[in-house]
């Protein structure tokens, strides 16, 4: 149980072979790309992802400082032009978030709703010792506050913790925390996810067959997550192991302690990211001053791989249109020239007319969102898909208020251009949604329903 | 009942409205973001209604059931009339987003014109107004059971499918009208706009009459999506130009071709 606390809290992971595979991670720099990078720190800013450097290699470094010279020539070209593009690309950014995250919760919701193991009770996990067994409305209340309370501490602790350890650089230690709990999630819960899925469809499976399965899986993720791998694929292994650590939320977690934890979450998030002396913001800062990727761990990016070199004339005229990327690719342009003279060539679905410089600078930043935010987006939509009265209202008008809270948050991001929490907004729109649409809508439509009304 | 009777409504249901979402929103970004925002504002304008409903039902005799009925068409009628305000709350955000827009691209143009932003609006309010009609429906339609086992209608499902059908297109329809009338102040388009959807709603009143329900409400979508496409701009002389599969010259095409700037080695 303690790994398993660890497995939710330290989602992050040093990759600096991650650094390697997009650029979006290059170093903060504080300027035009303050946006960005605020959406890369940002995102980062849940408990959960607490991050913390990598262990560098001199790769990384080379990698690094081709991209922090990227970062300024594109400054110096472009800062005329930052209004534009931070819309521009605020709306195709905005749609490579929901992807994944409209994913993360269907896979939770799917789920949900076929596998029974996971909305049933078998006990609480030993952060919420509290039970919600109790007579009297009172009592129950009062134990999830208490459970709540006690979750958030740990919580706290642990971003304390991590956030001491990232000060006094013990990437060491740290990058074999988050190499055994992503060992624990690829292995362990797959396994026991599997067992579930299988048992539900009662199809049997041989062991042997199994061990292959769960090895090939968990150990293309640990590759992919920690080392180098196809974008595609580790933006999938991200996803789905947010959607483990959901469900397991949604199944160890009491009612209502869940619920008031969804809103003690966001308002942690929110002070722990915006509050000057909160862990978050430290980190964050720290991470800045030396000049560090700040969070190139079990976060999602987005990026789309650049290749910074010498112009490529007919790529650039043909345009490309590839969209998996690979390491390989980011490592040949580590030993490209320093000069500044670099054109940067991108690799992007292509516009069918030659790229311009702008637009190539255009396609160069994803965004990033912290594991943490998946998971708890993904917990809350899972339970408004677990309620007992099986309505598919409220998980749609949960799944509808938190994209929007998305949305608004990196609107709020574009306009303040600094490290924003993910968690508050929506998790507030997923809230009032949830208790609304379960106790006022769904009589309502049930009852126009039967009569088969329309409005 | 079954996957056949799931399926089957699904399509019918929800067709129209993917091959629109897939051919003409999936591929843009903004008009992604104006669909769930429509949604959004759909969802505020029904959990408004839905409190409105919930309170006058809370506050009267539940064991009367002719008020029960008559408290319900008040909530219906309540709903529509909100979810009318909140199309037209929704134009004026997407009016204001559209200058933002504006200003802050390159030529001045906005990337997207207000009538696409009306069909996409329409299309939202539709999506989700059908997708909440319906889908707790289908869910169960897949499971075990016989249909008005106890004297109601056996065409449960499919007469459902149809009707979201509709509703879908006419929420696409009246996204467009409704747009285009606030742009050109025509407010006797609003009011038309306004009392076709109370109309319509009415008319599922007559259900499980389904001649009386569904034959009009499709003539009204019929119309209504007449009335859409001269107001987007549409003409019979469109319809023959696109039928004819003609290519336009575009002269721009050379230009902009000379224009560009040979890259370097």
């Amino acid at each position: 149980m303690i790994t398993f606390m660890n497995n939710s809290d330290s989602e992050d992971e040093p990759c600096n072979e991650r650094t390697s595979l997009m650029s979006a991670e290059s170093p903060p720099v504080p300027s035009y790309q303050d946006g960005l990078q605020a959406s890369e720190t940002r995102e980062a800013q849940t408990h959960r992802k607490r991050q913390t450097g990598s262990s560098r290699s001199p790769n990384n470094v080379a990698d690094e400082d081709t991209s922090d010279l990227d970062v300024r020539v594109r400054e110096s070209a472009l800062e005329n032009e930052e209004e534009e593009l931070t819309l521009k690309y605020g709306a195709k950014h905005v749609i490579m978030l929901f992807v994944p995250v409209t994913l993360c919760m269907i896979v939770v919701v799917a789920t949900i709703k076929s596998v029974r193991f996971y909305t049933e009770k078998n006990g609480q996990l030993i952060y919420t010792p509290f039970s919600e067994d109790t007579p009297s409305v009172g009592q129950r209340l009062l134990n999830s506050v208490l459970n709540t309370i006690i979750m958030i501490s740990v919580i706290v602790v642990m971003t304390v913790f991590l956030v001491v350890l990232y000060k006094y650089r013990c990437y060491k230690f740290i990058h074999g925390w988050l190499i055994l709990s992503s060992f624990m999630l690829l292995f362990l819960f797959t396994y026991i996810y599997l067992g579930e899925v299988l048992k539900t469809y009662n199809v049997a499976m041989d062991y042997p067959t199994v061990i292959l399965i769960i090895w090939n899986f968990g150990a293309v993720g640990m590759i992919c997550i920690h080392w180098k791998g196809p974008l595609q694929l580790q933006q999938a292994y991200l996803i789905m192991i947010s959607a483990l650590m959901a469900l397991v939320f949604i199944k160890y977690l009491p009612e209502w302690s869940a619920w008031v934890i969804l809103g003690a979450i966001s308002i942690y998030d929110l002070i722990a990211v915006l509050c000057p002396k909160g862990p978050l913001r430290m980190l964050v800062e720290t991470a800045q001053e030396r000049n560090e990727p700040i969070f190139p761990a079990l976060i999602y990016s987005s990026a789309m791989i650049w290749t910074v070199g010498m112009a490529k004339p007919d790529t650039a005229a043909k345009g490309q249109s590839q969209q998996t990327w690979d390491a390989d690719g980011r490592e040949n342009h580590s030993s490209s020239s320093h000069s500044d003279s670099q054109i940067l060539d991108t690799r992007s679905p292509a516009p069918s007319h030659p790229i311009t410089l702008e637009e190539m600078e255009e396609e160069e930043r994803g965004v990033k969102l912290g594991l943490g935010d998946f998971i708890f987006y993904s917990v809350l939509v899972g339970k408004a898909a677990a309620t007992p009265s099986g309505d598919w209202n409220t998980t749609l008008a949960c799944f509808v208020a938190i994209l929007i809270g998305l949305c608004l948050t990196l609107l709020l991001l574009a306009v303040f251009k600094k490290a924003l929490p993910a968690l508050p907004i929506s998790i507030t729109f997923g809230l009032i949604f949830y208790f609304s649409t379960d106790n006022l809508v769904r009589p309502f439509m049930d009852t126009l329903a039967s009569h088969q009304l329309y409005i | 009942m079954g996957a056949a009777v799931f399926f089957g409504c699904a399509g019918i249901a929800f067709g129209p409205a993917l091959a629109l979402v897939l051919l003409t929103v999936a591929a843009e970004p903004l008009r992604v973001i104006i669909l769930v925002a429509g949604a959004f504002f759909w969802l505020v304008s029904l959990l408004l209604a839905s409190l409105v409903w919930f309170i006058s039902v809370h506050l009267s005799d539940q064991g009367n059931a002719r008020l029960q009925y008559g408290l319900l068409i008040f909530g219906a009628a309540v709903s529509v009339l909100l979810q009318e305000a909140f199309r037209f709350a929704y134009f004026k955000l997407l009016k204001k987003a559209d200058e933002g827009l504006a200003t802050i691209s390159e030529d001045g143009r906005s990337p997207i014109s207000l009538r696409q932003m009306a069909y996409v609006s329409g299309l939202s309010f539709g999506i989700i107004s059908g997708v909440f009609s319906v889908i707790n429906i289908l869910a169960d339609s897949i499971g075990p059971g016989v249909v008005g086992i106890h004297g109601d209608s056996p065409y449960y499902f499919i007469t459902s499918a149809f009707l979201t059908m509709a509703v879908v297109l006419l929420h696409t329809f009246w996204g467009v009208i409704f747009f285009d009338a606030c742009e050109k102040r025509h407010y006797w388009c609003l009011g038309l706009v306004v009392v076709s959807h109370l109309v319509t709603s009415g008319l599922t009143f007559l259900n499980p009459w389904y001649v009386a329900s569904l034959v009009p409400i499709y003539i009204i979508t019929f119309c209504m999506g007449i009335w859409a496409f001269f107001t987007a701009g549409g003409s019979f002389h469109n319809i023959l130009k696109c039928l004819s599969c003609k290519q336009e010259d575009d002269s721009r095409v050379m230009m902009y071709s000379a224009l560009q700037v040979p890259f370097e080695d």
